[in-house]
């Protein structure tokens, strides 16, 4: 093993409205395997408690800008799972 | 700061898109509703993800602002709202009445659209519910 097969993704994640009610918080802290990708972080996110609320494709930003789920992830993101909204 | 936690006033916002050169300004203000669905409601609590709300609020601003020609004053509430409190207001203003109301109309439903805010909806009957407007469009396309 080299030490780059043990590079870990570490990123804050905020949570919000129902998503944050559903998990019971709504910051949290995720370290995840290099390569990580956004859908590997809602997928872990989808593990814990509470987390089968969240839909299986939810809406997601990374750093205040809206990406797809193949989206890459770097340490130091911030990504936000976005219930639909509901402005206005 | 496009959101905010104090009653918005309507005239500032005017005041702030006004000019000599433009003679139209078109508003659109959104005002909580004492029913959904059939429902009576009470009171609306809004919550946002503040930075992103900001920062799309601005993209939403300069994309009006350069297709239209005009100039966009926009203000959305956070916090506890009753019935009849206003939301949303957006003043936009241009030379002529055609892009104001153009523009006016393409940033309400670009905030409705794409702004993270969210609202948690308070019932007569004592229920308590998160808007999903995406259900709700569902609801009434079926209709």
């Amino acid at each position: 093993m080299t030490a780059a097969a043990h590079s870990r993704v570490t990123l804050r994640v905020q949570l919000f409205a129902s998503y944050a009610e559903a998990l019971g918080q709504d910051v949290l802290e995720l370290s995840l395997d290099e390569p990580a990708s956004v859908l590997d972080a809602v997928q872990r996110i989808r593990a814990l408690p509470g987390g089968d609320k969240l839909p299986q494709r939810p809406l997601c930003a990374v750093n205040l800008s809206q990406v797809t789920l193949g989206a890459p992830l770097k340490s130091g993101d911030e990504l936000a799972l976005l219930p639909p909204m509901a402005g206005g | 700061m496009f959101l905010t936690s104090s009653p918005i006033e309507l005239a500032a916002l005017i005041a702030e898109v006004q000019s000599g050169d433009r003679g139209g300004i078109a508003c659109f203000v959104g005002a909580v509703r004492d029913h959904q669905h059939g429902r009576a409601v009470t009171r609306l609590d809004y919550s946002a993800y503040e930075q992103m709300a900001e920062v799309e609020c601005a993209r939403i601003i300069a994309e009006a602002e350069e297709r239209w020609n005009c100039v966009v004053a926009l203000r959305h509430r956070t916090g506890s709202l009753l019935v009849g409190d206003v939301a949303v207001a957006v003043a936009v203003a241009a030379a002529h009445r055609e892009e104001a109301f153009a523009g006016c109309r393409y940033v309400i439903e670009e905030v409705k659209r794409r702004v993270p805010i969210w609202k948690r909806e308070y019932f007569a009957d004592g229920t308590v519910e998160w808007v999903d407007a995406s259900a709700g469009d569902l609801e009434r396309s079926r209709s």
